[in-house]
């Protein structure tokens, strides 16, 4: 369950942010921005690095005391970022890669929504309800 | 050869035809402004482009280059699309590369030869925008154009512009 799910355009602005509803939303938007940079690093070392430059999946970009944030991009730049609760350590890489793949698919499918622009806002509500499947059930 | 999949094939086919006289047919009853047609009809190959790119590298590993683009296109979405491959890609290195169909799938219910010529542009222009709404999709600014010189051949050429 994440805390907080971004996607973020090819010229690196958000196109739908969404995290729990705390107080301090806005640590959250930062998270997301600073790791946008560990994102950049990880596709330019690609060639030298032991990373599998084949793969869309780009792993856990950083931890923090509180969260560990992952990253994926898809072929067309678009960048999924996820932040989950360090204290959840029942989550594996693999589920993180399903989560990853399902938001995959919904942005495909909102990219072929004739009503929709590329490059605008996501206002979709099938896309805001699988986001919302996947965030943390906070009472 | 099942069924099901010849029927897609013409549906494409006749669905494009039917667009471009459609479009032709409306402009006439309009205002008679007939060189929005083609600008209409790239504008609309380029939103298609952009959707079907999304879905079609889904699941295909990362790209290299840009040369690694242009042969996904020529093989994957060529083949899906028009159920055939790009029978020529040349290119001079420097961002321009000319993909060469003998046999477009567009054409050749019209003509074999040099007949309805003429006529060849208005056909071309969807897939000319549809290349370039990929292309932009995966992060390359380009401008696509095409010729013919005998059907159903046809050559579009891509120029990558350096941003």
């Amino acid at each position: 369950m994440a805390v907080c799910i971004a996607v973020i355009a090819k010229e690196n602005y958000p196109l739908y942010i969404r995290s729990i509803p705390t107080e301090n939303e806005l640590k959250f938007h930062y998270t997301v921005h600073t790791s946008l940079d560990v994102v950049d690093e990880k596709i330019s070392a690609m060639g030298k690095a032991l990373v599998d430059q084949r793969e869309l999946y780009l792993g856990l970009l950083y931890p923090t005391e509180d969260y560990k944030v992952y990253g994926y991009m898809t072929n067309s730049k678009v960048k999924f970022v996820m932040v989950v609760d360090s204290s959840n350590t029942a989550l594996r890489d693999n589920e993180i890669r399903s989560m990853f793949r399902k938001l995959h698919n919904s942005y495909t499918d909102v990219m072929c929504n004739p009503f929709y622009n590329p490059g605008d806002c996501i206002h979709s509500r099938a896309f805001d309800n699988m986001v919302t499947s996947m965030m943390m059930q906070v009472c | 050869m099942t069924r099901p999949e010849m029927a897609d094939e013409a549906l494409f086919l006749l669905l494009h035809n039917e667009m471009v006289s459609g479009l032709y047919r409306a402009a006439e009853q309009g205002e008679g402004e007939n060189g929005r047609c083609i600008t209409k009809l790239e504008n609309m190959g380029f939103r298609v482009g952009q959707g079907l790119i999304e879905r079609f590298t889904k699941d295909t590993a990362r790209f290299k280059d840009e040369l690694d683009i242009m042969k996904f296109i020529c093989k994957d979405f060529w083949t899906t699309v028009f159920k055939k491959q790009i029978d020529n890609l040349r290119t001079n290195h420097q961002g321009i590369y000319v993909l060469q169909d003998n046999k477009f799938r567009l054409l050749t219910q019209m003509s074999a030869g040099k007949q309805y010529l003429e006529y060849a542009p208005k056909y071309l222009a969807f897939t000319c925008g549809l290349i370039r709404g990929g292309l932009s999709n995966l992060g390359i600014k380009s401008i696509v154009t095409a010729e013919v010189s005998a059907m159903p051949a046809c050559k579009f050429q891509v120029m990558i512009q350096k941003i």
